[in-house]
């Protein structure tokens, strides 16, 4: 009952927000309906027919375990993304319309209990978000990268479709028809790879990861948190539903090494591009890839050690994968809307226009610095709790038997160090930019901060990023019900009360008592260092290091002694970049005598235009150009033609009857 | 009692861990002028220059916003708590149970993470730039940190540091070169970590060779106090890491008494100045190196940490 209102009121609201009218209440309305849908996740819903369908049966829905936990995701990252949408100006009409809609699909692929709902609300889902990325930019380059977006969205829909249809090869649409029939063989490996490229090009896959970064930042702020913080996750729901629940738990441990590598390879990737992005959606937007690399690197170890017996482990990967999930849907939607606020008081997505936000904006800065520390894994923060569980399940790789395997995990060990480590640079060096250090441009040092509805959008996602945290053993508890589900009965979540543990006697965390011990510390601290210098501090110029102070029409300091973003990302660009883009550094030098500064100039492009798009596209220029030949030929070549086709058919049909 | 005992041992090591660290520093100092034909200053002047600093009052630059006022005792806060788990004179205190490997690396990337974002807080140009050079750094010798962890998870079953002493303690493991490898690995990413020589220069004076010092040129006052106490505890909790995980001979085992403590605390100052003279010995035959070479440094590091992983995988495949 409360699934059918919540639908009927987004697909009325998406026709209100067509007319243009109320856009408030649009998106108001939107934050309810996404909250009765999490309500819907976090009680559960039977298989039920629906009254309608494709002419070959009806549709149907249920909600069970792993539904409802990504359907509460959903509910977490969208309540927040509506409230701020509705606190933003009005938006274009295809934006009212399409975001109730954007909610719409994405809800319907995790309710769809057979595969042609699945795909409908799949492909409602990239629909409407492509809508919602073009609907800003008429021309330029968001359209460009709304362009892009579609031609992705288009691919993997088609994967998908592919896969699903393997799958219901065996007994028909429904998740337990396919269920009972599982892949074998050719089809089981067909699914597998259809699966990546379709879900994998969805959640930013190398080497299909190229639009994401384009696509994310070129929608409005709302839209961005919900695609970062929501509609990866959908992919990475697809790819579970497809891969352990629906193909059966008899597929070998071969199948979790291509996730693996794949995830591993996106998440240095990411991180890497997310210390090279000079726009800071575009650097969230890399970080998204991150944390998707590490969520599907967790699934392929689940897989491997599933396939491997060693279903303890395996349920310490899945539950990596799902708490990250959530914990990353918490701190990047937070954290796509802070920046959307800076874009709209301060005015600019270029960091070397922003700086010292912390001193005009502080609800945001702060906001915005809680959910960086907690993207950058740092304890006792939520995103340390899942990436401690990753690295303990990839350290606990020597169990396996093969060798093989063993050095896969260790060398991916080193990969995830490295990205987590990148992680924890990008987020610094953003906090960095926007928040810390003088205002680079006299706009900014004039923007004001976020209030009403816009500061309880942050203040929420901030919330939950902060009780997720020591809390995270709850959050495990509550995984339970998805990891029988997934992995079968015996397994369980990997926790111990309120401490995370690898079984009895294995490594812990423990997340609250750390909260507690280095509250207790830091407060200690505090009243010890007051008690010996009680005295408040005075305040004096920054030493610059031998500049000359700043003229008075500069309040700020001269904005050219502060370290730029290209700055900032040079000790990495020069050690790490060739990985991720082809860097390429010039110095512009003025002739003797010019007054005039010698500029450094740095251009870079990712590796996945130069190697996979590039290619492409000039391999379908040259077949156009072959196929533009054919309309110059003669009478003679084109009968000739038709005879060879008709040929070529009667064989084919001979060689098809003969079989 | 065991309870009582572990209660006590941890608040006696954490007061020594306090106690220790500034000594270290001037110890390695001294040891550092001796080397280089120099009286040098006292061991215990690194005291009394905190002592003195912690009295005074700060002066903020004028950019300066709340983070430069919290994060000198956040990061401070997360290294003691490090160090609350680095055992130094007796296994099985209080917080054993909660000595992960992986929790010691992330406070002390807390710690870090507060240290960058101090020096980016005022808006000078070389806190930014010491900053973005920490963070490089820390790219690199994280995973190498990760695969070191893997090598004695492999020997051990687990990543709990008492666990892992422990072990090798009872001496069943026996010599194995894949340690070795990961002992110098783990002590290339102590140095840099640490902000020695060859990766930066602890008493280097010229800012564009700064790496640490750079973050902390606008702290003063009690700030800088508590900035000293953190570097001087972080190296302390790194040569206690390399002791505990490479020389765990001797440490008092859990439930021992307070004569297996003596020995335990004699033993650890014995390892404890060994390594700050072999950190003194090499940073006074060796040059820093350009910036742009520390990732090859680490990358040899991790390179080392990996061939160590490999060579335990083989030798337990075929044992």
């Amino acid at each position: 009952m409360l699934l059918g209102a919540c639908f009927l009121a987004l697909l009325g609201l998406g026709a209100l927000g067509a007319t243009g009218r109320a856009p408030r209440w649009v998106f108001l309305g939107s934050a309810v309906a996404s909250a009765g849908l999490g309500l819907v996740g976090a009680i559960g819903l039977p298989a039920t027919p629906l009254p309608f369908g494709p002419p070959w049966g009806a549709a149907q829905v249920a909600v069970d375990a792993l539904a409802g936990w990504f359907l509460v995701i959903l509910a977490l990252a969208a309540v927040p993304a509506c409230l701020f949408a509705a606190a933003s100006p009005p938006p274009p009409r295809a934006e009212g319309a399409g975001f109730p809609l954007f909610l719409a699909g994405m809800a319907l692929t995790l309710i769809a209990a057979d595969g042609f709902t699945l795909m409908l609300g799949f492909e409602l889902m990239s629909l409407a978000s492509w809508a919602l990325v073009a609907a800003r930019h008429a021309t330029g380059a968001g359209r460009r990268a709304a362009r892009l977006y579609l031609a992705f969205a288009a691919f993997s829909g088609i994967c998908l479709i592919g896969a699903v249809g393997l799958l219901a090869a065996g007994g028909g649409l429904g998740f337990a028809a396919m269920r009972a029939a599982p892949p074998e063989g050719w089809r089981a490996a067909a699914v597998l790879a259809l699966v990546l490229l379709g879900a994998g090009s969805k959640a930013g896959l190398v080497p299909f990861h190229v639009w994401l970064p384009l696509a994310h930042p070129a929608a409005a702020s709302p839209v961005s948190a919900l695609m970062s913080g929501a509609m990866v996750k959908i992919a990475l729901y697809v790819m579970i539903r497809l891969l352990f629940d629906l193909s059966g738990a008899a597929q070998p441990a071969w199948w979790g090494l291509p996730l693996l590598g794949l995830g591993v390879a996106t998440a240095l990737i990411g991180a890497l591009r997310a210390n090279l992005e000079r726009d800071t959606k575009a650097i969230l937007a890399c970080s998204t890839l991150e944390n998707m690399g590490l969520m599907v690197a967790a699934l392929g170890l689940a897989l491997a050690y599933r396939g491997a017996d060693l279903l303890p482990l395996a349920s310490v990967a899945l539950a990596a994968a799902l708490l990250h999930a959530l914990n990353h849907a918490a701190f990047k939607t937070q954290l796509f809307l802070s920046l959307g606020a800076v874009y709209s008081l301060a005015g600019s997505r270029d960091p070397d226009r922003l700086g010292g936000l912390i001193h005009r904006m502080p609800w945001v800065a702060g906001c915005a610095i809680l959910g960086a520390l907690s993207a950058a894994a740092l304890p006792p923060l939520s995103g340390f709790a899942s990436e401690w569980l990753l690295l303990q399940a990839l350290i606990q790789g020597f169990r396996a038997s093969d060798m093989s395997v063993q050095l896969i995990a260790a060398a991916s060990l080193a990969v995830v160090g490295m990205a987590v480590g990148l992680a924890a640079a990008a987020m610094v060096r953003l906090v960095g930019l926007v928040f810390l250090g003088r205002p680079r441009t006299p706009r900014v040092a004039g923007a004001p901060d976020a209030t009403g509805l816009m500061r309880v959008a942050l203040v929420l996602p901030t919330l939950l990023t902060l009780v997720l945290g020591p809390l995270a053993a709850v959050a495990l508890g509550v995984l339970d019900g998805p990891i029988r589900q997934v992995l079968g009965p015996q397994a369980a979540a990997p926790r111990f009360g309120l401490e995370l543990a690898l079984g009895e006697g294995g490594s812990r965390y423990l997340p609250g008592l750390v909260a507690l011990l280095l509250a207790l510390v830091v407060g200690g601290l505090v009243l010890l260092v007051r008690r010996r210098s009680p005295r408040e501090p005075a305040r004096g110029p920054a030493w610059d290091c031998g500049f000359l102070p700043p003229p008075p029409h500069m309040p700020f300091g001269d904005p050219l002694s502060q370290v730029s973003a290209l700055g900032l990302g040079q000790p990495i660009r020069r050690s790490l970049g060739g990985l991720a883009i082809a860097p390429r550094e010039w110095l512009v030098n003025q002739p003797p005598g010019s007054p005039a500064a010698a500029t450094l100039r740095v251009e870079g492009q990712d590796r996945g235009f130069t190697r996979l798009l590039y290619p492409l596209a000039r391999a379908r220029r040259a077949l156009s150009r072959e196929a533009e030949q054919l309309r110059g030929l003669s009478l003679r070549f084109y009968l000739g033609l038709t005879f060879g086709t008709l040929v070529s058919l009667l064989a084919l049909v001979a060689l098809l009857e003969r079989g | 009692m065991a309870v009582l005992g572990g209660l006590l041992t941890q608040l006696l090591h954490i007061a020594l861990m306090l106690a220790v660290a500034p000594l270290l520093v001037g110890v390695v100092r001294w040891l550092k002028s001796r080397l280089m034909g120099r009286r040098g200053p006292h061991p215990m002047q690194p005291w009394r220059d905190l002592l003195k600093l912690l009295r005074k009052r700060p002066v903020l630059a004028e950019g300066a916003s709340l983070v430069s006022r919290v994060s000198p005792y956040v990061a401070l806060g997360a290294t003691v708590l490090a160090a609350a788990l680095v055992p130094s004179f007796a296994f099985g205190m209080a917080l054993a149970p909660m000595a992960d490997l992986l929790l010691i690396g992330g406070l002390l990337a807390l710690a870090r993470v507060a240290l960058a974002l101090n020096g980016h807080d005022a808006g000078t140009p070389f806190g930014g730039l010491g900053a973005a050079r920490e963070m490089t750094f820390a790219v690199f010798a994280e995973p190498a940190l990760m695969v070191c962890v893997m090598v004695f998870a492999v020997l051990i079953g687990g990543t709990n540091l008492n666990a892992i002493g422990h072990g090798i303690a009872d001496g069943q493991l026996g010599l194995r070169v894949s340690l070795i490898f990961a002992a110098v690995a783990l002590a290339a990413v102590a140095l840099a970590e640490n902000a020695r020589v060859p990766v930066d220069n602890p008493a280097t004076h010229l800012e564009l060779t700064m790496v640490h010092e750079a973050m902390l040129l606008e702290a003063s006052g009690r700030h800088l106090a508590l900035w000293e106490m953190q570097a001087a505890l972080k190296l302390l909790v790194w040569l206690g890491l390399l002791a505990t995980l490479f020389l765990p001979y001797g440490t008092a085992a859990p439930g021992s008494g307070p004569f297996a403590w003596g020995l335990g605390l004699v033993l650890w100052g014995v390892k404890i100045g060994l390594l700050a003279l072999a950190l003194a010995v090499f940073e006074s035959a060796i040059a820093k190196m350009r910036v742009f070479r520390v990732p090859e440094f680490l990358g040899g590091a991790l390179m080392l940490a990996l061939l160590a992983a490999a060579l335990i995988f083989v030798s337990t495949g075929l044992a």
